[in-house]
């Protein structure tokens, strides 16, 4: 695929990109931080017949929607490409001694040597928590190691370890 | 009455008046600078309600308007996209000025007016109005379209222009001399160059001894740095309004940014003044007399620019929709002519050429963004042929 980028003298830059299906799409960022999302026109491909405007919480929320999915099926693809590397993902249950409390205190790689590399709530990702983060039960804790160490962060998360 | 009251009812009256205008322009959904501008006609001498007292008053905050209008234009751009838009779009810049300078070029010669107004003429028909083309691209839609570039690219070719044309008609005005015209032309080259390279290479050095945290601090200290250089501008014969646009270019960035949100509103308040005075320096009654050539030029203008857009669109690809749309995308003049003409005025150039500008302006101020509105629905009618 190939994005395109052209400079928009005094408004910003515009990315521009076709699908396979052969529609047109661009993403206008405005210097006020202001996002467009344009879709071509079929019948006149210089022309936007939709143009989205979005703001910066907005246009987050459009890339989390769009990215989340993609992190799991990224995170897939790369434990089965490096043979003993295994991400799984743990839910923390209500009445996990984790609940309420952050991810330092589960001292989960000095403990096991596995990495949590990303934690799931609601249609939110967070990639790369920091150990501050705190948990709630129904988070989704998206581990990586392997076979061994990975089964020790789900005991830790169910019982404590 | 005491003087200061009166000042004060007058300059009071007047931006009230033009409020009230701005209001009626928003909702009629057009550029609110026509109506400025019959405003300062109907304020004037020969008009509706002749000021008196504050004229003197309005005609300095008429200076600081030009002065805004150019630093927040350089504000918007920044050095790199200059220079890239000079390479990438050198020919059809070139085209845009043969085409759109010369009715006015041509008008001035056959009216007798001679060659310094003529030259005066050129830039009236020349330049768009990067004001009401910016609004009148985001207001519908367009600023996404794949000609929108190759139209803000045209834009920013016509600035560049300024800067070199501005003070050659300043020193052609001021009736120097051709060797000392050469000099100041030479003086302005050489400033607009120096300050492209300042900005390309130490723009972090300006940035830093501006750049504050506190917004006080900031625009005192970008307005009165456009200010000193405005000055030094205009004794070098170069034309303030130039160095105020080269103190804008300089700046770039988040700090550009910050400093144009902050001189908005003063740009604003102080560029209406601008139009105002414009339109109190014109005498209503000169205008009947000229209105039918103002239209006559209004609409060869119209085709010029529609063929520059044309052509400009065609040699980036874009279809024919696309070619029409950058077209009239540039019809718009406004506050640039006006600045032109104003100088004119000023150095006493035929008398007719005020009304025949601001009759001109009025015109195209008014018709470009409205002709863009009507075209919009037509040019995105799905061709029959379509499957």
């Amino acid at each position: 695929m190939e994005i395109e980028q052209t400079s928009l003298p005094g408004i910003g830059l515009k990315h521009e990109f076709s699908t396979h299906s052969g529609r047109r799409v661009a993403v206008v960022s405005h210097r006020s931080g202001r996002r467009d999302l344009i879709i071509y026109d079929r019948s006149d491909p210089d022309r936007a017949c939709e143009a989205i405007q979005l703001n910066d919480e907005e246009a987050d929320a459009l890339v989390e929607l769009l990215g989340a999915p993609r992190i799991v099926q990224r995170l897939n693809a790369l434990h089965s490409e490096i043979e003993g590397l295994v991400s799984i993902q743990l839910p923390i249950l209500p009445g996990s001694p984790y609940d309420g409390r952050t991810l330092g205190d589960t001292r989960i790689r000095t403990r096991t040597g596995a990495s949590v590399v990303a934690v799931v709530r609601g249609p939110q990702v967070n990639a790369s928590p920091t150990p501050d983060f705190r948990f709630t039960a129904g988070d989704v804790v998206v581990v990586v190691g392997d076979d061994e160490t990975t089964r020790a962060v789900a005991d830790i998360l169910t019982d404590g370890g | 009455m005491h003087d200061t009251a009166i000042v004060f009812l007058e300059l009071g009256g007047i931006i009230l008046a033009l409020g009230v205008l701005g209001a009626l322009a928003l909702r009629a959904g057009i550029s609110a600078i026509p109506l400025y501008l019959l405003a300062g006609l109907a304020f004037g001498q020969g008009g509706l309600l002749p000021l008196a007292t504050s004229e003197e008053f309005i005609a300095i905050g008429a200076e600081i308007g030009v002065v805004l209008l150019l630093l927040t234009l350089g504000l918007e751009y920044n050095a790199s996209e200059l220079v890239s838009s000079l390479r990438g779009n050198a020919r059809a810049g070139l085209v845009d000025i043969v085409l759109n300078a010369a009715p006015g070029a041509i008008a001035a010669l056959l009216l007798g007016w001679g060659p310094v107004a003529a030259v005066a003429m050129a830039g009236v028909t020349y330049a768009t109005s990067s004001g009401i083309t910016a609004k009148v691209l985001s207001d519908l839609g367009w600023i996404g379209n794949r000609e929108t570039p190759v139209v803000l690219s045209l834009l920013v070719f016509e600035d560049l222009a300024m800067a070199v044309y501005l003070p050659l008609l300043t020193a052609m005005l001021a009736g120097v001399s051709l060797m000392t015209g050469a000099i100041s032309l030479g003086i302005a080259l050489g400033t607009v160059t120096v300050v492209l390279v300042i900005a390309l290479r130490f723009g972090r050095f300006i940035e830093a001894f501006v750049s504050s945290p506190n917004n006080e601090v900031l625009l005192l200290k970008v307005l009165g740095l456009a200010l000193l250089v405005a000055g030094i501008a205009q004794e070098l014969q170069v034309s303030a309004a130039v160095g105020a646009f080269l103190v804008g270019i300089a700046l770039s960035g988040e700090l550009a940014h910050e400093a144009r949100a902050l001189l908005m509103p003063l740009r604003d308040l102080f560029a209406a003044v601008f139009f105002v005075f414009f339109g109190l320096q014109t005498d209503p009654t000169k205008i009947p007399p000229v209105a039918l050539l103002a239209l006559l030029l209004a609409l060869v203008s119209i085709i010029t620019k529609l063929l520059t857009g044309a052509y400009a669109a065609r040699r980036a690809g874009i279809a024919r929709a696309g070619r029409m749309r950058a077209g009239i995308a540039l019809v718009p003049r406004g506050e640039f002519n006006i600045v032109i003409a104003g100088l004119a005025v000023a150095a006493g150039a035929h008398p007719d050429l005020g009304p025949l500008a601001a009759t001109y302006v009025l015109i195209l101020a008014a018709f470009g963004p409205l002709a863009a509105k009507l075209v919009e629905p037509i040019l995105t009618r799905p061709p029959s042929s379509a499957p």
